[in-house]
């Protein structure tokens, strides 16, 4: 793809970011970053392609590499995000 | 493009029909990222904002398996459930004391595959550029410009620094529990090295030059991978100095850091789901750190470079302390608790240390059940993460309605009863508000000592982590209850019973 589409896109999603992010509430911060930190784990996406496309050792080990790397933080930023927002409730 | 006669043709796909659909399913993983965000600005819909987010992912990853162009298998299946079953067992396990250096390692993973993600990419195409040099395909010099080139010394950057930041945060942040006991709490985690300036000036110059390195000669993938030690040296020094209260702020940037990667990494890659995944995580991160930062009234600058520690002109502790502190016993709070109407709770770091949160729900209900209003007034900074006081109290199970804004708080402290401060310490000085020159001066704080009586359950009168006395401790109706938190509470809780 073009660089300015990609840029653009870029923009656009900083600035959709700060729109929603600046009302979450201060309680639900701790969340926040373990959920939004999962969603980093969308290196996965360049890791799996990385590391399937078949040229050799090298990249298949740094894409394997990437791919559990990638996999922990996703799986395991939703699920620390999904415990922790589970105990947040309304009593009674 | 319906869903059924794809189905029906899949087998005769052409690659243009294939690249659209995993483009919509990329579209419609960004379109759920950006609703699960959303649904995070409110504890009534944040669980299932948490999981459109992951939903978003599972669909990107499908999406890229079917459509990728993946030739071989076994080390992407073995990495992805190898992924799958520490990622788990980890987040299963981690208690919630532990979630802040659980989520610091989590932060560094995503830096980490970020930059070894462009790292193969680079490995890739320049094993295309000589396979067209020697004429057997199609992909030529022009696959490396600038786009590229940038992209991929900023991926290795970004992504090494944040790796390597994250794992001393995660170092520091688990040290916490067990050195406990110690006076220098507070300090022992900043970590000073002689001439440190010059070594973290000299790496950081060398950073640079191997980013233009990387760019001016990217056939040279020595410059790359050169460039991810100098930023993985550059992560460690950056992260070492900074001690205990500052690592919301340090968290919070990491945090943005691993987004930014993935977005570097999007540009390499020339995808669009990784531009804006990571651009919302990268959004999201510098507001958080921005809260942080003005929740202490510093600058970001301030926070990395500078330390903190006791000014020398200020009043040293025997000054303020001399013959005015006035200790108290679990007895004689509960008789004052047995006459609150209104009681405020203001944990701090403290609490999370000696896992206090139970005990501290207990004394609550209690005195709800006696008809007091109990409510908690939760600093932006208090703890080391941000949100770390509000987690360990859901986790109690209180009601977060109860949990108050420092801004919500502060214009009706006045007419609180009974104020009970548990380990927290800087957050509550009344000399950032009086004294222009102390070191936390300006700084928004609880302002505890306006209420009728405070209470402060505290080990000691060792300073907080800026290291000055706090002359909340010595004010006329202020009361100290030397204790670890958790057994302090427990106490309260058993005399107001007694009572």
């Amino acid at each position: 793809m073009e660089l300015m589409p990609l840029i653009t896109i870029l923009m656009l999603a900083i600035f959709v970011g700060f729109e929603i992010i600046t009302k979450v509430p201060p309680t639900l911060h701790t969340p926040l970053m373990s959920g939004s930190n999962a969603i980093s784990g969308i290196a996965i996406v360049g890791a799996l392609v990385v590391s399937g496309a078949g040229e050799g050792t090298l990249p298949t080990m740094l894409g394997f590499f990437a791919v559990v790397l990638a996999t922990v933080n996703a799986v395991g930023g939703f699920l620390v995000s999904h415990r922790m927002l589970a105990m947040f409730r309304k009593k009674g | 493009m319906e869903p059924s006669t794809v189905k029906t043709i899949e087998g005769a796909l052409d690659p243009a029909t294939v690249t659209m659909i995993r483009n919509v399913a990329y579209l419609v993983a960004s379109i759920l990222f950006i609703r699960g965000l959303k649904g995070l600005t409110h504890p009534r819909t944040a669980v299932r904002g948490n999981l459109m987010g992951a939903c978003g992912m599972l669909l990107a990853v499908v999406a890229t398996l079917w459509a990728g162009g993946i030739v071989s298998w076994p080390w992407l299946i073995a990495g992805l459930v190898v992924g799958s079953i520490v990622g788990t067992v980890l987040a299963v396990k981690v208690p919630m004391t532990g979630m802040p250096q659980m989520v610091a390692i989590f932060n560094g993973f995503g830096g980490a595959a970020s930059f070894l993600v462009a790292g193969g990419e680079l490995f890739i195409t320049l094993a295309k550029v000589s396979a067209a040099d020697a004429g057997a395909a199609s992909i030529g010099h022009e696959a490396i410009h600038a786009q590229f080139t940038v992209a991929i010394s900023l991926s290795g950057l970004i992504g090494a620094v944040t790796l390597t930041g994250s794992l001393i945060a995660f170092v520091k942040l688990a040290e916490y529990k067990i050195t406990w006991g110690g006076k220098k709490i507070w300090l022992s985690n900043s970590l000073l090295l002689p001439g440190r300036h010059v070594i973290s000036i000299l790496v950081t110059l060398a950073t640079i030059g191997l980013c233009v390195a990387v760019v001016a000669d990217p056939t040279t993938s020595l410059w790359y991978w050169l460039l991810v030690v100098a930023a993985a040296v550059l992560g460690i020094l950056i992260t070492i100095p900074i001690g205990g209260a500052d690592m919301p702020v340090v968290i919070a940037l990491l945090n943005s850091y691993s987004g930014l990667a993935a977005c570097a990494t999007g540009f390499v890659i020339n995808n669009t789901v990784l531009i804006i995944a990571g651009s919302l995580v990268g959004a999201s991160g510098l507001i958080l750190t921005a809260i942080m930062c003005k929740a202490m009234n510093r600058s970001l600058a301030n926070v990395i470079f500078a330390t903190m520690g006791p000014t020398a002109d200020g009043p040293s502790a025997d000054d303020v302390y001399a013959g005015k502190i006035k200790s108290t016993s679990a007895d004689e709070i509960a008789m004052m608790l047995d006459g609150a109407q209104r009681v405020v709770i203001v944990p701090g770091y403290g609490m999370a240390v000696s896992q206090a949160q139970h005990a501290v729900r207990d004394l609550a209900n209690l005195l709800e059940s006696r008809g007091a209003t109990v409510e908690f007034g939760i600093h932006p900074v208090a703890g080391r993460m941000p949100g770390h006081m509000n987690v360990l109290l859901a986790e109690a199970d209180i009601d977060y309605d109860k949990l108050l804004e420092m801004d919500v708080i502060n214009p009706t402290l006045d007419t609180v009863d009974v104020a009970l401060v548990i380990g927290a310490n800087d957050v509550v000085n009344p000399v950032a508000r009086t004294d222009p020159t102390s070191a936390i001066a300006g700084m928004p704080i609880i302002d505890i000592d306006k209420c009728r009586t405070v209470v402060v359950i505290k080990r000691s009168l060792s300073p907080g982590f800026a290291g000055i006395p706090n002359p909340l401790f010595a004010q006329d109706n202020t009361l100290m209850f030397f204790s670890d938190g958790k057994k302090a509470f427990v106490e309260i809780t058993a005399a107001v019973k007694e009572s």
